[in-house]
């Protein structure tokens, strides 16, 4: 959140970014004390898949629809290992996201020879297949019961308290958020958005587009896994639910609301997205998916730059508008400049 | 955990050994002595083809766009490519560079048949080319574009876990080359904001970033006023010191003032090839294009 915070107001006033800064860490900070604290600790969990999803669509564009896949397979091998080895969770959760890694090095070898709706659909079919499997494989991952009992352990410290798992477990997610930035801010990720804005150019410049997609694809997954890892841990519990398609579009629904490709704008999304679900199954309402379904529906066709987009276009627009007037007064006339505000609206599905 | 090892050696290890990076720095300095240079005096024994198709055919659901087409470009020359709209000059870029593959035919680079390989992998062999219709990337500042290309004849772009200020090792290269196509004072433009005729600069500009062999200039005067067509032509006159230039050119003046050797297309087949005197008085050329604009 904070390095976050950092990355996306580079251009801004430094007092408007020590402030975002800030406020981002007192927010982290303070969540558990304002939202009940397996809550607070949904959100790290979500937050964190969904800037792992956005630096696979935001940053490389493609677009996953079987990112469950990875969560919930870190889920269950998280599971496992605290179940078996006893070991600390960050090391059951590590553990667990290197299986992920494993399972989407495979899958994103194949999948990116398609691109578009088609590398959506790949990954689908294969997130379906690591479901039929799970569920098929019921000694291990207890089926339709799910995987019961998942310990949280870490050798001198009470983590019980759900509150306490939450600073247990927010190291780890700053970790994978700072390894998310960093990636977007390395000369890989400078190789990525090229291949990702023109891949033909880059392939003209000797860039092997395809390794570079298989590797933010597998990266991706890691975090992802990490995410996932913290949630079973967090619950106690992995269930079918991890692998379910619908948790592959719950993470697509929180990184659009949040703004496809600000990474950061993706954990307002997460926030956004277990906050109403919680509130709508404590008030009773049993249909969360019309809801989020409908509230992704409205985001696509209205909204497309999502909460953290649009606020930093308006922002920049006011930014540019008074630039515009001094550059007038100036007599230099106006320069475009894409990066403040003409960027155009993101599209989920870029066609081949 | 196979896979994940096997993945990251091919990605982590082979590109250096698929690369001919080792004989040939990508632009990483100044000059640019990576090839012996041989002195197209014209009248010197002719230097070995460094470029070479061997029947080569490109058949759109049947249409031959590229006709069994031989050609044998000379190291150190710059060989022009003209011919009317749609001969296939661009097809043929396509296929030389991987973008297409071939119906039939062979293509060799420095004796080294490139037939079929990716456009990636022949970019690493030292044959860069610049797009007929401009290529780039619209948010990307100038120089960050430059960035890109350089960095591509390192090991850079595989650093994920570093900071992309380690690219600031290539900005003073990167503003030398916007310098030579004239756009230093768009260093920090993002592309979608140039005018056209700077758009088409540094697409030039790209091209020459990666330091190539072989250099395949796609219409590189397109659209530029008088002014930049005459930076251009120098421009090429001077890069072309130790490497190989192939030129699709419109501008019969660029052509002549610039060719070596011209070889005339039309509807995929080689019609003429030869020195640009001879070519331009061939009946058969000013027949088929030459005619009307330059006699
Ligand atoms: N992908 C394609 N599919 C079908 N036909 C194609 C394709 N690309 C090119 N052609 C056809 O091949 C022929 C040669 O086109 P090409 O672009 O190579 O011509 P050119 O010599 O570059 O012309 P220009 O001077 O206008 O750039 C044209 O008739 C064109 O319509
Ligand atoms: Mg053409």
């Amino acid at each position: 959140m904070i390095l976050a915070l950092l990355d996306r107001l580079g251009a801004r006033p430094a007092w408007l970014r020590w402030g975002l800064l800030a406020a981002g860490l007192v927010s982290v900070l303070g969540l558990p004390w304002v939202l009940y604290p397996p809550v607070a600790a949904d959100i790290l969990c979500w937050g964190l898949f969904a800037v792992a999803f956005d630096l696979l669509l935001g940053h490389a564009g493609l677009l996953s629809f079987g990112h469950a896949a990875f969560w919930g397979t870190s889920a269950y091998a998280t599971g496992l290992i605290a179940i078996h080895a006893g070991v600390p969770f960050p090391l059951a959760v590590a553990g667990g996201a290197v299986a992920a890694a494993v399972v989407a090095v495979p899958i994103g070898l194949l999948a990116v020879r398609r691109s578009g709706i088609y590398f959506a659909m790949v990954t689908l079919a294969f997130a379906q297949m690591i479901y039929f499997i799970a569920n098929q494989w019921g000694d291990l991952t207890g089926g339709e019961n799910g995987l019961q009992g998942i310990p949280r352990e870490v050798p001198g410290l009470d983590l019980s308290d759900s509150f306490v798992y939450y600073y247990a477990a927010l190291p780890l997610v700053l970790a994978g958020l700072f390894a998310a930035w960093r990636i977007v801010h390395s000369p890989f990720g400078r190789v990525v958005a090229a291949i990702r804005d023109n891949p033909a150019r880059a392939r003209a410049l000797g860039y092997s587009v395809d390794r570079y997609k298989v590797v933010v694809f597998t990266v991706s997954a890691f975090l992802s896994g990490l995410a996932g890892g913290l949630y079973a841990v967090n619950h106690g519990f992995a269930s079918l639910q991890e692998v379910y398609w619908t948790t592959s579009g719950k993470v697509v629904v929180m990184t659009v609301l949040g703004g496809i490709g600000t990474l950061w704008g993706s954990l307002l999304g997460a926030a956004a997205v277990v906050r109403l679900e919680d509130w709508l199954s404590t008030s009773g309402f049993d249909e969360v998916g019309i809801v989020t379904g409908s509230l992704f529906i409205l985001v696509v066709l209205l909204f497309r730059r999502g909460i953290w987009g649009t606020v930093s276009y308006l922002l920049q627009r006011r930014r540019a508008a008074g630039a515009g007037m001094r550059s007038a007064e100036s007599g230099n006339g106006t320069v475009r400049d894409p990066a403040a505000g003409d960027r155009p609206e993101p599209s989920l599905v870029k066609e081949p | 955990m196979f896979s994940v090892v096997a993945t990251a050696v091919r990605f982590y290890v082979l590109p250096d050994a698929d690369t001919l990076s080792a004989t040939h720095p990508a632009a990483s300095e100044v000059g640019m002595t990576s090839t012996t240079r041989t002195t197209s005096g014209g009248t010197a024994p002719l230097p070995r083809a460094i470029l070479s198709t061997h029947g080569l055919t490109k058949a759109f659901d049947g249409f031959r766009a590229v006709d069994e087409v031989d050609l044998a470009v000379a190291e150190g020359t710059v060989h022009a490519l003209v011919g009317p709209n749609g001969a296939g000059k661009t097809t043929l870029f396509n296929l030389l560079t991987g973008f297409l593959p071939a119906s039939a035919g062979r293509i060799e680079v420095a004796g080294q048949d490139i037939t079929g390989l990716p456009p990636e992998k022949v970019a690493r062999l030292g044959v860069a080319r610049s797009f007929q219709v401009t290529s780039l990337f619209p948010a990307v500042t100038a120089r960050a574009h430059l960035e890109l290309a350089l960095q591509a004849g390192t090991d850079l772009g595989r650093r994920f876990w570093r900071s992309d200020r380690l690219l600031a090792r290539f900005t003073g290269r990167a503003r030398e080359l916007l310098d030579q196509v004239g756009l230093a004072e768009r260093a920090e433009a993002p592309a979608g904001s140039l005018p056209y005729g700077q758009k088409r600069a540094l697409e030039l500009a790209l091209a020459l970033a990666l330091d190539p062999r072989v250099l395949l200039l796609d219409e590189p005067t397109a659209g530029m006023g008088l002014e930049d067509v005459d930076r251009t032509v120098a421009l090429v006159d001077r890069i072309r010191a130790g490497r190989t230039v192939v030129l699709v050119e419109h501008n019969m003046s660029v052509v002549g003032s610039l060719a070596d050797t011209v070889t005339v297309l039309q509807r995929g087949r080689v019609l003429v090839e030869g020195a640009y005197r001879t070519v331009r008085s061939d009946p058969r050329v000013v027949e088929a294009y030459l005619g009307a604009g330059v006699a």
